[in-house]
Protein backbone atom coordinates (compact mmCIF):
# COMPACT_ATOMS: atom_id res chain seq x y z
CA UNK A 1 0.00 0.00 0.00
CA UNK A 2 2.79 2.37 0.97
CA UNK A 3 4.72 1.43 -2.19
CA UNK A 4 1.66 2.15 -4.34
CA UNK A 5 1.19 5.60 -2.82
CA UNK A 6 4.90 6.30 -3.38
CA UNK A 7 4.54 5.41 -7.07
CA UNK A 8 1.46 7.61 -7.40
CA UNK A 9 3.30 10.46 -5.66
CA UNK A 10 6.26 10.08 -8.00
CA UNK A 11 3.97 10.09 -11.06
CA UNK A 12 2.29 13.28 -9.84
CA UNK A 13 5.66 14.91 -9.27
CA UNK A 14 6.80 13.98 -12.78
CA UNK A 15 3.58 15.26 -14.31
CA UNK A 16 3.90 18.57 -12.45
CA UNK A 17 7.53 18.94 -13.53
CA UNK A 18 6.59 18.26 -17.14
CA UNK A 19 3.75 20.78 -16.98
CA UNK A 20 6.06 23.44 -15.56
CA UNK A 21 8.79 22.70 -18.08
CA UNK A 22 6.50 22.81 -21.13
CA UNK A 23 5.97 26.60 -21.31
CA UNK A 24 9.65 27.35 -20.78
CA UNK A 25 10.57 24.85 -23.48
CA UNK A 26 8.11 26.56 -25.84
CA UNK A 27 9.52 29.99 -24.90
CA UNK A 28 13.03 28.75 -25.64
CA UNK A 29 12.08 28.00 -29.26
CA UNK A 30 14.20 29.95 -31.70
CA UNK A 31 12.48 33.19 -32.70
CA UNK A 32 11.93 33.90 -36.37
CA UNK A 33 11.81 37.22 -38.20
CA UNK A 34 8.91 36.01 -40.36
CA UNK A 35 6.81 35.26 -37.28
CA UNK A 36 7.68 38.45 -35.42
CA UNK A 37 7.07 40.60 -38.51
CA UNK A 38 3.45 39.47 -38.43
CA UNK A 39 3.02 40.59 -34.82
CA UNK A 40 4.61 44.01 -34.78
CA UNK A 41 4.04 47.30 -36.57
CA UNK A 42 6.22 49.66 -38.50
CA UNK A 43 5.47 52.77 -36.34
CA UNK A 44 6.20 55.25 -39.11
CA UNK A 45 4.21 53.46 -41.85
CA UNK A 46 1.31 52.43 -39.60
CA UNK A 47 1.24 48.95 -41.17
CA UNK A 48 2.42 45.51 -40.15
CA UNK A 49 6.18 45.28 -40.34
CA UNK A 50 5.70 42.33 -42.67
CA UNK A 51 4.18 44.68 -45.27
CA UNK A 52 6.51 47.64 -44.73
CA UNK A 53 9.54 48.48 -46.83
CA UNK A 54 10.38 51.98 -45.56
CA UNK A 55 13.89 52.83 -44.30
CA UNK A 56 12.57 52.77 -40.71
CA UNK A 57 11.08 49.33 -41.30
CA UNK A 58 14.40 48.08 -42.66
CA UNK A 59 16.14 49.28 -39.49
CA UNK A 60 13.50 47.60 -37.34
CA UNK A 61 13.91 44.32 -39.23
CA UNK A 62 17.70 44.53 -38.85
CA UNK A 63 17.24 45.16 -35.12
CA UNK A 64 15.04 42.06 -34.80
CA UNK A 65 17.52 39.96 -36.77
CA UNK A 66 20.34 41.15 -34.52
CA UNK A 67 18.39 40.09 -31.41
CA UNK A 68 17.57 36.73 -33.00
CA UNK A 69 21.29 36.22 -33.68
CA UNK A 70 21.94 37.02 -30.02
CA UNK A 71 19.61 34.14 -29.12
CA UNK A 72 16.75 36.24 -27.72
CA UNK A 73 13.29 34.69 -27.53
CA UNK A 74 10.24 36.08 -29.31
CA UNK A 75 8.92 37.56 -26.05
CA UNK A 76 12.26 39.21 -25.28
CA UNK A 77 12.42 40.70 -28.76
CA UNK A 78 8.91 42.10 -28.49
CA UNK A 79 9.80 43.58 -25.09
CA UNK A 80 12.88 45.19 -26.64
CA UNK A 81 10.74 46.66 -29.44
CA UNK A 82 8.27 48.04 -26.89
CA UNK A 83 11.20 49.62 -24.99
CA UNK A 84 12.30 51.31 -28.22
CA UNK A 85 9.02 52.33 -29.83
CA UNK A 86 6.40 52.05 -27.07
CA UNK A 87 3.42 49.70 -26.89
CA UNK A 88 2.03 50.90 -30.22
CA UNK A 89 4.65 48.79 -31.96
CA UNK A 90 2.65 45.68 -31.04
CA UNK A 91 0.05 44.72 -33.62
CA UNK A 92 -1.99 43.09 -30.86
CA UNK A 93 -2.24 44.64 -27.38
CA UNK A 94 -0.48 42.82 -24.53
CA UNK A 95 -2.59 40.50 -22.36
CA UNK A 96 -1.67 42.18 -19.08
CA UNK A 97 -2.28 45.47 -17.29
CA UNK A 98 -4.52 48.06 -18.90
CA UNK A 99 -3.99 46.51 -22.35
CA UNK A 100 -5.96 43.50 -21.13
CA UNK A 101 -9.09 45.65 -21.44
CA UNK A 102 -8.70 45.44 -25.23
CA UNK A 103 -9.63 41.76 -24.93
CA UNK A 104 -12.00 41.89 -21.95
CA UNK A 105 -14.15 44.87 -22.99
CA UNK A 106 -15.38 43.37 -26.32
CA UNK A 107 -16.26 40.08 -24.58
CA UNK A 108 -18.15 41.88 -21.80
CA UNK A 109 -19.87 44.11 -24.36
CA UNK A 110 -20.85 41.04 -26.40
CA UNK A 111 -22.27 39.29 -23.32
CA UNK A 112 -24.20 42.39 -22.24
CA UNK A 113 -25.58 42.80 -25.79
CA UNK A 114 -26.53 39.10 -25.93
CA UNK A 115 -28.36 39.28 -22.58
CA UNK A 116 -30.11 42.51 -23.61
CA UNK A 117 -31.14 40.90 -26.92
CA UNK A 118 -32.42 37.76 -25.17
CA UNK A 119 -34.43 39.82 -22.68
CA UNK A 120 -35.80 41.94 -25.52
CA UNK A 121 -36.88 38.88 -27.49
CA UNK A 122 -38.53 37.35 -24.41
CA UNK A 123 -40.44 40.55 -23.70
CA UNK A 124 -41.45 40.88 -27.34
CA UNK A 125 -42.74 37.29 -27.46
CA UNK A 126 -44.69 37.80 -24.24
CA UNK A 127 -46.22 40.98 -25.63
CA UNK A 128 -47.05 39.12 -28.85
CA UNK A 129 -48.81 36.30 -27.00
CA UNK A 130 -50.88 38.60 -24.81
CA UNK A 131 -51.89 40.56 -27.93
CA UNK A 132 -53.10 37.37 -29.62
CA UNK A 133 -55.19 36.33 -26.60
CA UNK A 134 -56.74 39.76 -26.25
CA UNK A 135 -59.52 39.79 -28.89
CA UNK A 136 -60.64 36.26 -27.97
CA UNK A 137 -60.93 37.12 -24.33
CA UNK A 138 -62.67 40.42 -24.90
CA UNK A 139 -65.68 39.66 -27.08
CA UNK A 140 -68.68 41.94 -27.58
CA UNK A 141 -71.01 42.13 -24.62
CA UNK A 142 -74.66 42.81 -23.99
CA UNK A 143 -76.53 44.35 -26.95
CA UNK A 144 -73.48 44.09 -29.18
CA UNK A 145 -73.25 40.33 -28.57
CA UNK A 146 -76.91 39.87 -29.38
CA UNK A 147 -76.67 41.92 -32.56
CA UNK A 148 -73.56 39.96 -33.65
CA UNK A 149 -75.36 36.65 -33.07
CA UNK A 150 -78.34 37.90 -35.05
CA UNK A 151 -76.14 39.02 -37.94
CA UNK A 152 -74.33 35.73 -38.03
CA UNK A 153 -77.62 33.83 -37.96
CA UNK A 154 -78.91 35.93 -40.88
CA UNK A 155 -75.95 34.88 -43.03
CA UNK A 156 -76.36 31.28 -41.92
CA UNK A 157 -72.75 30.97 -40.93
CA UNK B 1 -37.46 60.46 -18.64
CA UNK B 2 -37.72 56.76 -17.77
CA UNK B 3 -34.74 54.75 -16.53
CA UNK B 4 -34.66 52.80 -19.80
CA UNK B 5 -34.55 55.98 -21.89
CA UNK B 6 -31.78 57.39 -19.68
CA UNK B 7 -29.69 54.24 -20.18
CA UNK B 8 -30.22 54.40 -23.95
CA UNK B 9 -29.20 58.09 -24.06
CA UNK B 10 -26.12 57.37 -21.92
CA UNK B 11 -25.13 54.47 -24.17
CA UNK B 12 -25.43 56.64 -27.30
CA UNK B 13 -23.45 59.46 -25.64
CA UNK B 14 -20.72 56.99 -24.60
CA UNK B 15 -20.49 55.67 -28.16
CA UNK B 16 -20.28 59.18 -29.64
CA UNK B 17 -17.68 60.10 -27.00
CA UNK B 18 -15.56 57.08 -27.94
CA UNK B 19 -15.75 57.98 -31.63
CA UNK B 20 -14.77 61.60 -30.96
CA UNK B 21 -11.90 60.47 -28.70
CA UNK B 22 -10.70 58.12 -31.43
CA UNK B 23 -10.73 60.87 -34.02
CA UNK B 24 -9.05 63.44 -31.75
CA UNK B 25 -6.32 61.09 -30.52
CA UNK B 26 -5.58 59.79 -34.02
CA UNK B 27 -3.80 62.80 -35.41
CA UNK B 28 -2.52 65.91 -33.68
CA UNK B 29 -2.78 69.25 -35.43
CA UNK B 30 0.48 71.07 -36.08
CA UNK B 31 1.35 73.76 -33.54
CA UNK B 32 1.23 77.17 -35.18
CA UNK B 33 3.32 80.30 -34.83
CA UNK B 34 2.33 82.14 -31.64
CA UNK B 35 1.16 78.98 -29.88
CA UNK B 36 2.79 77.61 -26.74
CA UNK B 37 5.20 74.83 -27.71
CA UNK B 38 4.49 71.43 -26.08
CA UNK B 39 7.05 70.65 -23.40
CA UNK B 40 6.76 66.93 -22.77
CA UNK B 41 9.49 65.40 -20.60
CA UNK B 42 11.53 62.91 -22.62
CA UNK B 43 14.50 60.68 -21.85
CA UNK B 44 17.87 61.96 -22.95
CA UNK B 45 19.32 60.09 -25.92
CA UNK B 46 22.60 59.72 -24.08
CA UNK B 47 23.61 59.87 -20.45
CA UNK B 48 20.28 58.88 -18.89
CA UNK B 49 17.76 61.09 -17.13
CA UNK B 50 15.06 63.23 -18.63
CA UNK B 51 14.91 66.58 -20.30
CA UNK B 52 12.30 68.83 -21.82
CA UNK B 53 11.86 72.14 -23.58
CA UNK B 54 10.91 73.64 -20.22
CA UNK B 55 14.50 73.18 -19.05
CA UNK B 56 15.57 75.78 -21.65
CA UNK B 57 13.06 78.47 -20.69
CA UNK B 58 14.70 81.86 -21.06
CA UNK B 59 16.61 80.75 -24.16
CA UNK B 60 15.71 80.62 -27.81
CA UNK B 61 15.46 76.95 -28.80
CA UNK B 62 15.45 75.44 -32.26
CA UNK B 63 13.60 72.14 -31.75
CA UNK B 64 14.71 69.74 -34.47
CA UNK B 65 12.79 66.47 -34.95
CA UNK B 66 14.96 63.91 -36.70
CA UNK B 67 15.62 60.19 -37.12
CA UNK B 68 18.72 58.29 -38.11
CA UNK B 69 16.95 56.53 -41.01
CA UNK B 70 15.91 59.84 -42.59
CA UNK B 71 18.08 61.01 -45.50
CA UNK B 72 17.18 64.75 -45.32
CA UNK B 73 18.09 64.64 -41.60
CA UNK B 74 21.58 63.53 -42.57
CA UNK B 75 21.83 66.44 -44.98
CA UNK B 76 20.77 69.10 -42.47
CA UNK B 77 22.72 67.76 -39.46
CA UNK B 78 26.04 69.50 -40.35
CA UNK B 79 24.26 72.84 -40.87
CA UNK B 80 22.54 72.55 -37.49
CA UNK B 81 25.81 71.69 -35.78
CA UNK B 82 27.55 74.66 -37.39
CA UNK B 83 24.68 76.96 -36.35
CA UNK B 84 24.94 75.64 -32.80
CA UNK B 85 28.68 76.32 -32.76
CA UNK B 86 28.08 79.90 -33.92
CA UNK B 87 25.09 80.77 -31.74
CA UNK B 88 24.76 78.13 -29.01
CA UNK B 89 25.13 79.22 -25.40
CA UNK B 90 23.12 80.93 -22.66
CA UNK B 91 20.65 82.51 -25.05
CA UNK B 92 20.17 79.91 -27.74
CA UNK B 93 20.46 76.19 -28.37
CA UNK B 94 19.44 73.62 -30.90
CA UNK B 95 17.50 70.81 -29.21
CA UNK B 96 17.42 67.55 -31.16
CA UNK B 97 14.52 65.14 -30.73
CA UNK B 98 15.23 61.68 -32.13
CA UNK B 99 11.80 60.37 -32.98
CA UNK B 100 10.48 56.87 -33.84
CA UNK B 101 14.03 55.62 -34.06
CA UNK B 102 16.13 52.93 -32.44
CA UNK B 103 18.14 54.48 -29.62
CA UNK B 104 21.36 52.73 -30.73
CA UNK B 105 20.97 54.06 -34.28
CA UNK B 106 20.23 57.53 -32.90
CA UNK B 107 23.37 57.55 -30.76
CA UNK B 108 25.42 56.35 -33.72
CA UNK B 109 23.99 59.21 -35.82
CA UNK B 110 24.99 61.76 -33.16
CA UNK B 111 28.54 60.38 -33.09
CA UNK B 112 28.83 60.18 -36.87
CA UNK B 113 27.84 63.83 -37.38
CA UNK B 114 29.60 65.07 -34.24
CA UNK B 115 26.46 66.74 -32.90
CA UNK B 116 27.19 68.69 -29.73
CA UNK B 117 23.73 70.04 -28.97
CA UNK B 118 21.41 68.30 -26.48
CA UNK B 119 19.40 65.35 -27.73
CA UNK B 120 16.15 63.88 -26.41
CA UNK B 121 14.61 60.58 -27.36
CA UNK B 122 11.00 60.28 -28.55
CA UNK B 123 10.80 56.54 -29.30
CA UNK B 124 7.01 56.26 -29.52
CA UNK B 125 6.63 59.54 -31.41
CA UNK B 126 4.50 61.11 -28.64
CA UNK B 127 6.30 64.46 -28.72
CA UNK B 128 6.25 64.51 -32.53
CA UNK B 129 2.49 63.91 -32.29
CA UNK B 130 2.12 66.76 -29.77
CA UNK B 131 3.86 69.12 -32.19
CA UNK B 132 1.72 67.78 -35.03
CA UNK B 133 4.64 66.79 -37.21
CA UNK B 134 3.93 64.78 -40.34
CA UNK B 135 7.45 63.47 -40.87
CA UNK B 136 11.11 64.19 -40.29
CA UNK B 137 12.91 66.48 -40.25
CA UNK B 138 10.78 69.32 -38.88
CA UNK B 139 12.06 72.43 -37.13
CA UNK B 140 10.36 74.76 -34.64
CA UNK B 141 11.95 77.92 -33.27
CA UNK B 142 10.69 78.55 -29.75
CA UNK B 143 11.20 81.91 -28.02
CA UNK B 144 12.35 82.39 -24.40
CA UNK B 145 8.72 82.40 -23.18
CA UNK B 146 8.04 79.03 -24.79
CA UNK B 147 6.04 80.26 -27.81
CA UNK B 148 6.63 79.00 -31.34
CA UNK B 149 7.99 81.87 -33.44
CA UNK B 150 8.89 80.06 -36.67
CA UNK B 151 8.55 76.58 -38.09
CA UNK B 152 9.65 74.62 -41.11
CA UNK B 153 8.21 71.19 -41.97
CA UNK B 154 11.35 70.05 -43.79
CA UNK B 155 15.13 70.24 -43.69
CA UNK B 156 17.11 73.43 -43.12
CA UNK B 157 20.49 74.39 -44.58
CA UNK B 158 23.06 76.99 -43.55
CA UNK B 159 21.64 79.68 -45.79
CA UNK B 160 18.10 79.10 -44.56
CA UNK B 161 19.21 79.21 -40.92
CA UNK B 162 21.14 82.45 -41.51
CA UNK B 163 18.29 84.12 -43.34
CA UNK B 164 15.28 82.81 -41.41
CA UNK B 165 16.39 81.92 -37.88
CA UNK B 166 19.34 84.17 -37.13
CA UNK B 167 17.30 87.42 -37.34
CA UNK B 168 15.22 86.25 -34.36
CA UNK B 169 18.23 85.68 -32.11
CA UNK B 170 19.87 88.23 -29.81
CA UNK B 171 22.63 90.09 -31.68
CA UNK B 172 25.56 89.47 -29.33
CA UNK B 173 26.89 85.90 -29.04
CA UNK B 174 25.46 84.39 -25.90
Amino acid sequence: MRAASKVVGLCLLLAATAALAAPSAMGAERASLTEIEKQVMCPVCGTLLQLAESPQAQREKAFIQRLIAEGKTEAQIKDALVAEYGEEVLALPQDSGFSLSAYVVPIVAFLVAAVALALGVLRWRRAGNSGRDGPTARGPKGDDAERLDADLARYDL
Amino acid sequence: MSVRSSIAVLAVLALVGLLVFGLVSKGGSRVTVGEQAPSTALPRLEGGGEGSLAAYKGRWVLVNFWASWCEPCKQEAPALEEFQRQHGGGKFTVLGVDTRDLSGDGREFVREYGLSYPQLRDGDGGAAHDYGTTGVPENFLVDPTGKVRWLLPGPVDEQYLTEQVEPFLPKEKS
